[in-house]
C-alpha cells in the first residue's frame, strides 16, 4: 500500500483538517512538555479510577465530538443552502452525513450522558465509587479509543459513506470496498465494549451500593432513569455487537450473511440494526428525561409531581422500546399485517411519554419558578419535544409513513427529539452539575445568551425541514432543486445560529473559570438530592460518613434535621481503589489491533491482540487490594472543605 | 484492613480454558469435519448450551450460596430469554411473513 492510498488526498478541506490536527497535536505536546505536565496527565487522569474524573473526561471528549459533528453539520448546511452549489462533491457529502450521524449518536450523545451519570449517580445514592472502578476506567478508554479510531478515518484511509445506519448491500464489501466501512464497524465495536460494561457497572452500583435505608422507590429520578437505561443497554447492545461482528466477518473474511450473493440476507442487517437502534434512541432520551426532572424539581422548588408514575412510565417505555423496531423500515415490504402490528406498538409508546409530559407540567403548576439557565433548557424542552413526539406518531402510522419515509420530514422529527431532548438535556445537566464538578457556576448572562441563540437557531433550522419533507425533499441528497431553495436557506441560517450558541457556551466555560465566584458550600442550588450534601470540590471518597435515608429527596430531609455527611463520631477508615494504568494500556493495544484490522493487516492485528490478552492475564492475577483513607486524613480534608 | 488469603482463581482459569476448547471444537465441527449439515447444527447448538452453562457457573456465580442472599438471578435470566425470543421470533415474523 502506497502512502497516497493510506492518507486521503485531493480534498482541500481535508488538507486543512490535517494541518489543524498537526497544529493542535503539536501545541498540546509542546504545552505539556513546557509546563512539565506529562507526569500530572498520567497520574491524575490517564490512570485514574475516580468516577468523577472519568466523568469529566467523558464530557470533555463528548464536547470535542459535538464540535466535530457540528462542523460536519455546518458543512452540509452550506452545501444545501443554494441549488447547484459545489462546496462538497457527492462522495464527500456522503462521507460527511455518515460521520455526522455516527459521531453525534455514538460518540457525543451517549458519552455525554454517561459522563453525567458517572459523576452524579454515585453521589446521588451515597456511594463512594462505582461497583467496579477498574472496569469503569476500562469503559472510558474503550469509548475514547473507539472514537479516535472512527475519527481518524477522514485523514487516514477515507471515511465510511454508507450512512450511520450502514444498510447492506451498500455497506458490504462488494459495493463499499476499502477501509472506510471497516472504520465504522471496528470503531463502534471498540466503543461498544465500554458501553456494555458501563451498563453493567451502573446497574450493579445502583442495585448494590445505595446508602443505608435508601429503597428503590426513594432513589432520585435521574438515578432511576440511569437504572432503566442500563437495563436497555445490557439487552440491546449485544444485538449490535453481533450484527457488527457479522458484517465485519462478511467484509474481511468473505462470509455471506448480508450479501446479495451466496444466499445472504441484506435486509437482515436493517432488522438487526433497528432491534438495537430503536432501544438506542431511548438510551439517549431516558437519561435526558431524568436530567429535566431533577432540574425542574429543583427550580420549581417542589417535590417531583407523580414520582411513581414517572418511574413506571420509564419502565414501560423501556419494555416497549424493544417492540417497535420495524417502524424504521415499514417500506421494506414486510406486508400489511406486520406493519400494522408495529404501527400499534409504536403509537403505544407515545402514551407513557405523554404521562411524563403531564408530570413535568404538574410539577411546574403553581410553583415559584426560578429561571436559571438549566431551567430555561428544561422549559424549552417541553414544547419542542412535544412537536418531535407528535410528528413521531405521524411517522408511526405505516400507511402515512410511505409518504414521509426518508424525506426531510423524518430528518426534522429525529432532530426535534434528539436535540430538544438529548442535547438540551446535556447542556442543562452540565450547567446544573457544573458547580459540583468545577467548584464554580457558569456565568448566567453568557449562559442565557447561548441558550437563546441555540434554541432559536434550532427551531429556525429544523422547523422548515418538516415542510421541505412534505414538499418531497428526500434525505441524504447533496444537491437541492430550486423549488426547495427558500426553506433550505432559512434552515442554513438557523444552523449558524446554533453554531454561534455553542461557541458562546464554550467561551462561557473559559469566562466563568476566570470570573465566577468559587462555591463556599456544596449546595449550589438549594438542592434536594444527596449529591448536594457533599462539600465542593468533592473529596475523592465522596462521603466521609454515609447518611441514613428516610425518604424521597434525601437532602431536603437532612437539611431539616440539620444532618451532614460528616459525622465525626462515626468516622472510619475508607477503603478506596488504587489508580492503575492497565485499562489505558489494554485499550490502546486493542485500538492498534483494530486499526490493523481496518486495513486487513492480519499479522499485525493478531500481534496486538496477543498484547491485549497478556494485559488481561496481568489483570487476572492482579492482587491490588486498594488502600485506606485514614480517619485523620478525612478529618483534616472535611474540616478544611467545610470551613469548620 | 482485611488481609485476605491470596488464592489463584482456579475456577476462572478452568472456565476460561474450557470455553476456549469448546469454541475451538465448534469451529472444527463447522469448518473441518465432514458431518452432514443437520449434525453440524445439532452439535454446535449443544456446544453453545454447554458454553452458556460454563459461563453461568464459572464466571457468573449462579450457584454460590456465600454470595449475598445467595439466590439465582432469575429476574435477569428471564429478561435475557425474553430478549432472545424477541430477536429470534421477531426476526422470523418480520422477515418470513408474506414472502
Ligand atoms: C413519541 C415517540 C416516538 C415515535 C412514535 C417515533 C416514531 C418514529 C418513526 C416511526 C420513525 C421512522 C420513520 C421513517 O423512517 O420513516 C422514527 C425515526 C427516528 N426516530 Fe423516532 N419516534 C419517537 C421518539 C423518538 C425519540 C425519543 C428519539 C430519540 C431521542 C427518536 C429518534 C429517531 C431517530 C434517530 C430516527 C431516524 C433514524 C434514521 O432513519 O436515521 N424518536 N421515529
Ligand atoms: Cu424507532
Amino acid at each position: 500500500m502506497s502512502l497516497d492510498e493510506f492518507f486521503v488526498t485531493g480534498e482541500p478541506l481535508i488538507y486543512a483538517g490535517m494541518v489543524a490536527i498537526v497544529l493542535v497535536t503539536s501545541a498540546i505536546i509542546f504545552l505539556l512538555t513546557y509546563f512539565k505536565k506529562w507526569g500530572w496527565l498520567w497520574r491524575e487522569w490517564l490512570t485514574t479510577v475516580d468516577h468523577k474524573k472519568i466523568g469529566i473526561m467523558y464530557i470533555l471528549s463528548a464536547l470535542a465530538m459535538l464540535f466535530r459533528g457540528g462542523a460536519d453539520a455546518l458543512m452540509m448546511r452550506v452545501q444545501l443552502a443554494f441549488p447547484d452549489l459545489n462546496f462538497l462533491n457527492t462522495q464527500h457529502y456522503n462521507e460527511i452525513f455518515t460521520t455526522h450521524g455516527t459521531v453525534m449518536i455514538i460518540f457525543m450523545a451517549m458519552p455525554f450522558l454517561i459522563g453525567l451519570m458517572n459523576i452524579v449517580v454515585p453521589l446521588q445514592i451515597g456511594a463512594r465509587d462505582f461497583a467496579f472502578p477498574y472496569v469503569n476506567a476500562l469503559s472510558f478508554w474503550s469509548f475514547f479509543f473507539g472514537a479516535l479510531l472512527f475519527n481518524i478515518s477522514f485523514v487516514i484511509g477515507g471515511s465510511p459513506d454508507a450512512g450511520w445506519t450502514s444498510y447492506t448491500p451498500l455497506a458490504g464489501a462488494a459495493m463499499s470496498p476499502g477501509p472506510g466501512q471497516n472504520f465504522y464497524l471496528l470503531g463502534l465495536q471498540l466503543s461498544g465494549i465500554g458501553t456494555l460494561a458501563t451498563g453493567i457497572n451502573l446497574m450493579v452500583t445502583i442495585l448494590k451500593m445505595r446508602a443505608p435505608g435508601m429503597k428503590l422507590f426513594q432513589m432520585p429520578i435521574f438515578t432511576w432513569s440511569t437504572l432503566v437505561t442500563s437495563f436497555i443497554i445490557i439487552f440491546a447492545f449485544p444485538i449490535l455487537t453481533v450484527a457488527l461482528a457479522l458484517m465485519t466477518i462478511d467484509r474481511i473474511f468473505g462470509s455471506q450473511f448480508f450479501t446479495l450473493t451466496g444466499e445472504g440476507l441484506p435486509m437482515m442487517w436493517a432488522n438487526l440494526f433497528w432491534m438495537w437502534g430503536h432501544p438506542e434512541v431511548y438510551i439517549v432520551i431516558l437519561p435526558a428525561f431524568g436530567i429535566f426532572s431533577e432540574v425542574i424539581a429543583t427550580f420549581a422548588k417542589k417535590q417531583l409531581f407523580g414520582y411513581k408514575a414517572m418511574v413506571w412510565s420509564m419502565i414501560l417505555i423501556a419494555a416497549l422500546s424493544f417492540l417497535v423496531w420495524v417502524h424504521h423500515f415499514f417500506t421494506m415490504g414486510a406486508g400489511a399485517f406486520v406493519n400494522s402490528v408495529f404501527s400499534v406498538s409504536t403509537m403505544l409508546i407515545a402514551v407513557p411519554t405523554g404521562v411524563k409530559i403531564f408530570n413535568w407540567l404538574g410539577t411546574l403548576y403553581k410553583s415559584k419558578i426560578q429561571f436559571t439557565t438549566p431551567m430555561l433548557w428544561a422549559l424549552a424542552f417541553i414544547p419542542s419535544f412535544v412537536i418531535g413526539g407528535v410528528t413521531g406518531v405521524m411517522l408511526g402510522m405505516a400507511a402515512a409513513d410511505y409518504q414521509f419515509h426518508n424525506s426531510y420530514f423524518l430528518v426534522a422529527h429525529f432532530h426535534y427529539v434528539l436535540i430538544a431532548g438529548t442535547v438540551f438535556a446535556c447542556f442543562a445537566g452540565l450547567e446544573y452539575w457544573y458547580p459540583k464538578m468545577f467548584n464554580h457556576k457558569l456565568n448566567e448572562k453568557f449562559g442565557k445568551l447561548s441558550f437563546w441563540l441555540f434554541v432559536i437557531g434550532f427551531h429556525v433550522t429544523f422547523f422548515p425541514q418538516y415542510f421541505l419533507g412534505l414538499d418531497g425533499m428526500p434525505r441524504r441528497i447533496f444537491d437541492i432543486g430550486p423549488e426547495w431553495f427558500t426553506l433550505n436557506f432559512i434552515s442554513t441560517i438557523g444552523a449558524f445560529g446554533m453554531g454561534l450558541g455553542f461557541a458562546v457556551f464554550v467561551f462561557n466555560i473559559y469566562y466563568s473559570y476566570r470570573t465566577s465566584q468559587r462555591e463556599t458550600t456544596g449546595d449550589s442550588w438549594d438542592g434536594r438530592t444527596l449529591e448536594w450534601a457533599t462539600p465542593t470540590p468533592v473529596p475523592h471518597y465522596n462521603f466521609a460518613t454515609q447518611p441514613t435515608i428516610r425518604g424521597l429527596d434525601a437532602f431536603v430531609e437532612m437539611k431539616k434535621h440539620n444532618e451532614s455527611t460528616f459525622d465525626e463520631s462515626k468516622l472510619e477508615p475508607i477503603h478506596m481503589p488504587n489508580n492503575t494504568g492497565q485499562p489505558f494500556i489494554m485499550m490502546a493495544l486493542l485500538f492498534m489491533s483494530s486499526f490493523a484490522l481496518v486495513f486487513e493487516w492480519m499479522t499485525l492485528a493478531i500481534l496486538f491482540l496477543v498484547g491485549v490478552i497478556v494485559m488481561m492475564v496481568v489483570r487476572s492475577f492482579d492482587e491490588d487490594e486498594g488502600h485506606h483513607v485514614e480517619v485523620e486524613e478525612i478529618k483534616t480534608t472535611e474540616r478544611q472543605l467545610r470551613g469548620l | 484492613m482485611s488481609n485476605q488469603v491470596k488464592k489463584v482463581p482456579t475456577q476462572h482459569i478452568v472456565g476460561f480454558v474450557l470455553s476456549l476448547v469448546l469454541t475451538a471444537l465448534a469451529v472444527w465441527t463447522a469448518l473441518g469435519s465432514d458431518l452432514s449439515t443437520a449434525w453440524i447444527i445439532t452439535i454446535i447448538m449443544l456446544l453453545a448450551v454447554i458454553q452458556a452453562g460454563i459461563q453461568l457457573v464459572m464466571f457468573m456465580h449462579i450457584v454460590e450460596p456465600e454470595s449475598q442472599n445467595g439466590h439465582v438471578p432469575w429476574n435477569m435470566i428471564f429478561h435475557g430469554f425474553v430478549t432472545a425470543a424477541i430477536v429470534v421470533v421477531g426476526s422470523l415474523f418480520v422477515m418470513v411473513y408474506g414472502f
